[in-house]
């Protein structure tokens, strides 16, 4: 009884140290970490050196194509369908055609989004989305450049990183017990969900904050503003969501709390670093992409591409940043693209008439 | 001859005859008494009789209902799928009511009703197992240490599920039955009200909380320290100080200049217990009801000490001029 008693023990001491080191999400030596904040504060990263160097290395930008002459015909008078790119030259437009094969099908080539028979035809899906996009680019290195974007701007690669389909999109996500006779409300959360790093709280905290571009501002906040009560505050459920979406930007990001806020007191600006306004512009860009942009392609996209609840792809932060602070490590991708940086068209709704919905973006004068 | 004096428990003893302790008046206890190794490994080796009692049945009782309307409800939020319930069984848990329902008695069993009838049924059955214990160990002569010692813990539960959802005016505002659910509960909870940490009450229920580990890795340490010298007699050794009291006072006296005595160091131990949960309770009571962001509160009153500020100072974008979208 005793011996086998010692070797039950033992193998169980065994397994749990091999399970304990064997799974993921250990941070183990050699460490770099990066102060951020005032000493004493925790404000800090503390990254594995080789896992922060593959970071890096899975997110390099590719080298923009070799610049062309932008004189000579326009696109616009060459070509007999262009709507947006009407005003760059015609090898620029050649350029860029080249381009965006690579960024989003490298291995399809110009017919994934063409009938190569007549490049003017417009009955793919994929070309009507692309010609969408071109747009969203445009708008989001013009209008959102100030306050988000700034000068290392965005291409299709930014999301797309040589995929038809970006690897980090997001749908609706009705949970798991949606089909059931007796319907237990698990409050949206309860699941070991990656979009909240795989906490048990509410793993639909995009649709909620990331998909209404008409939610209100104050919608994250949870906090009270004074010390003592003064009206009934938020419940604690609407603290879980916060929290969900912040573990989602922090994962997004490859950042803990501390790069944005002092988590001492988390809700306070004063205290907070100012990535925290970066981050908070980041979201209202979100909402305008998957509102503006992404939320009126619905119908052009087949139903195979759309969610369980038949909604479109959606963008969060994890789509551009892909696990790092600043996308592609911070490269500059716009500068050699300078027709994706400013809008030339007025968005237009998007062909197979979309419903009512999609007004175009709110006018950049005020970008927020 | 074996003394205690190992770090694990060696020495078992079995008597000849199963001991049935002193009598007393009313000696309703069922079973055979049997001896098991593996139990005496953390404890007497012997098992039984025991006490049920109408109290303790019914507390048994209706703990498993609530422990069955809990495990129904968490494999019913996973389709009833098994393999689904046994992977995700720290993540399932049972939802109060949503914010909507107030303080509804009933609200659709789905929604939050189920959640109210597993609360009943585990408040009743921790109440009635309260009154067992009272009950028992007036029985057996003793002081009330252990059922005041247990009502305290059972006073935390109560404000957390009970006191301050009602004066919060929802039962949205306690606290899941979940493994990691309550563990996040707790986390938002505390991102909800400006950071738990500034919030005096919970100061002192993590100083008792804390000491309580100290004081029992020091008391029992101690104690094994002089079992070869019959040190674990304790009560023996309060009356009639032997070598092994006068080894472990003078071995504090020495280190810290100042001991402990054997009597006293039991009460350092039972009230900070008692006081971890007693402090805490008040701490959550008072939070959402009277203080809705303790940081803010610690600034007000001078705790929070201001830091330097190492970036340009940001300001909230919803306040700056144009900063509304
Ligand atoms: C990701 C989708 C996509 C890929 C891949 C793509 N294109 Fe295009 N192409 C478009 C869109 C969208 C337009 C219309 C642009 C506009 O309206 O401003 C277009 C327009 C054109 C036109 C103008 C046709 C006309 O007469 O109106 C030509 C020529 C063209 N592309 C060539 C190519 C070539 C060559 C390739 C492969 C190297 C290619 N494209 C790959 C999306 C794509
Ligand atoms: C902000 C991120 C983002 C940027 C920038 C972006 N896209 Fe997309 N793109 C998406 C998302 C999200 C989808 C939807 C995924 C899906 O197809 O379900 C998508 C879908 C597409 C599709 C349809 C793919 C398919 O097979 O369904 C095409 C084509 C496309 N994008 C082209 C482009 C082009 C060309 C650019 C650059 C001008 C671009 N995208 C820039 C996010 C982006
Ligand atoms: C990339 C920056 C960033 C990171 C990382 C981040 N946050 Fe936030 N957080 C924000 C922004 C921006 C807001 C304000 C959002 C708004 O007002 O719309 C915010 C708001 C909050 C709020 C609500 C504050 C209030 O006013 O009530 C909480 C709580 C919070 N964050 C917690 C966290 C936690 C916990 C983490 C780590 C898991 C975290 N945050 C990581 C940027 C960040
Ligand atoms: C359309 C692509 C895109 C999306 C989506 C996006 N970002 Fe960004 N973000 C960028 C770019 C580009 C930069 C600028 C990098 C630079 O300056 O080099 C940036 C910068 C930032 C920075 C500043 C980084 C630093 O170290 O200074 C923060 C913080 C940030 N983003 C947060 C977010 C959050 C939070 C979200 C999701 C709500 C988000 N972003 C979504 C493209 C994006």
């Amino acid at each position: 009884m005793k011996t086998l008693l010692a070797v039950a023990g033992a193998v169980a001491a065994l397994f749990l140290t091999i399970a304990m080191f064997g799974t993921a999400g250990w941070t183990h030596p050699p460490l770099v970490s990066s102060q951020n904040g005032f000493r004493g504060t925790a404000m800090g990263q503390v990254e594995n050196r080789e896992a922060a160097a593959e970071v890096k290395a899975a997110n390099v930008a590719p080298a923009p194509a070799d610049p062309v002459d932008t004189g000579g015909e326009r696109a616009g008078q060459t070509y007999q369908n262009v709507q947006v790119l009407q005003n760059i030259s015609t090898e620029q437009f050649n350029r860029l055609m080249v381009s965006i094969t690579e960024w989003v099908s490298p291995e399809q080539g110009c017919a994934y989004c063409h009938n190569v028979e007549n490049m003017a035809d417009d009955s793919m899906y994929q070309k009507h989305v692309a010609r969408r996009m071109l747009q969203m680019t445009q708008h989001i290195n013009a209008d959102w450049k100030g306050n988000h974007v700034g000068g290392a701007g965005v291409t299709c690669y930014t999301c797309h990183r040589g995929n038809p389909v970006p690897q980090n999109i997001w749908f609706t996500d009705p949970g798991p017990s949606a089909m059931s006779g007796f319907r237990p409300r698990n409050n949206g959360q309860n699941i070991a969900a990656k979009s909240v790093g795989l906490s048990s709280l509410p793993y639909d905290t995009f649709t909620e904050y990331l998909a209404d571009k008409a939610i209100d501002n104050n919608a994250i906040r949870v906090n009270a503003t004074t010390a003592l009560p003064t009206a009934p505050g938020k419940p604690i459920q609407q603290a879980e969501k916060t929290f969900g979406l912040m573990i989602h930007m922090s994962q997004g990001l490859g950042v803990n709390c501390t790069y944005c806020h002092n988590t001492r007191a988390i809700a306070d600006w004063s205290e907070s670093t100012p990535r925290r306004t970066t981050a908070w512009h980041g979201i209202r860009m979100v909402r305008d992409i998957n509102g503006n942009f992404m939320e009126p392609l619905t119908s052009t996209f087949p139903p195979h591409r759309l969610g369980v609840l038949g909604d479109v792809a959606k963008v969060n932060c994890t789509t551009c940043h892909n696990g790092v602070n600043k996308p592609l490590n911070g490269a500059n991708v716009i500068d050699a693209y300078p027709e994706l940086a400013s809008n030339t068209a007025a968005p237009a709704a998007p062909a197979p008439a979309a419903p009512a919905a999609p007004t175009p973006a709110t006018p950049p004068a005020a970008p927020q | 001859m074996a003394y205690y004096q190992n770090i694990l428990t060696q020495v078992q003893v079995r008597p000849v005859e199963p001991e049935f302790g002193v009598p007393v008046a009313v000696d309703r206890r069922w079973g055979r008494p049997f001896n098991s190794y593996l139990i005496g490994l953390f404890g007497n080796s012997q098992v039984g009789p025991i006490y049920g009692g109408y109290l303790g049945i019914l507390s048994f009782v209706c703990g498993l209902i609530a422990f069955e309307i809990i495990g129904l409800n968490m494999w019913a939020s996973v389709n009833w799928d098994p393999v689904q319930f046994v992977r995700q069984l720290p993540w399932l848990a049972l939802e109060p009511p949503r914010p909507q329902y107030g303080l509804k008695i009933l609200p659709p069993l789905e929604e939050g009703g189920w959640w109210l009838i597993a609360g009943f049924f585990l408040t009743v059955s921790i109440l009635l197992w309260w009154v067992r214990l009272y009950r028992r160990a007036k029985a057996l002569g003793m002081g009330m240490h252990v059922p005041w010692a247990f009502a305290s813990a059972i006073w935390l539960y109560l404000v957390l599920g009970f006191i301050r959802p009602i004066l919060m005016g929802s039962w949205s505002e306690a606290v899941p039955f979940g493994i990691f659910p309550h563990l996040d509960w707790t986390a938002a909870f505390s991102l909800r009200y400006g950071n738990l940490f500034y919030n005096p009450f919970h100061m002192l229920s993590i100083v008792f909380l804390y000491g309580s580990t100290l004081l029992f890795a020091m008391h029992g340490a101690t104690i094994l320290a002089v079992g070869r010298y019959g040190g674990e007699r304790e009560i023996d050794q309060i009356v009639n100080r032997g070598t092994a009291t006068e080894r472990a006072a003078l071995f504090w006296r020495w280190t810290m200049g100042w001991n402990a005595t054997m009597e006293s160091v039991h009460r350092w131990q039972w009230w900070f217990a008692v006081l971890t949960t007693l402090t805490g309770g008040i701490g959550i009571l008072l939070t959402g009801t009277v203080v809705d962001n303790w940081y803010l509160w610690a600034v007000k009153h001078g705790v929070a000490p201001p830091y330097p500020q190492v970036f340009p100072t940001i300001v909230d974008p919803l306040s700056a001029p144009g900063g509304t979208p």
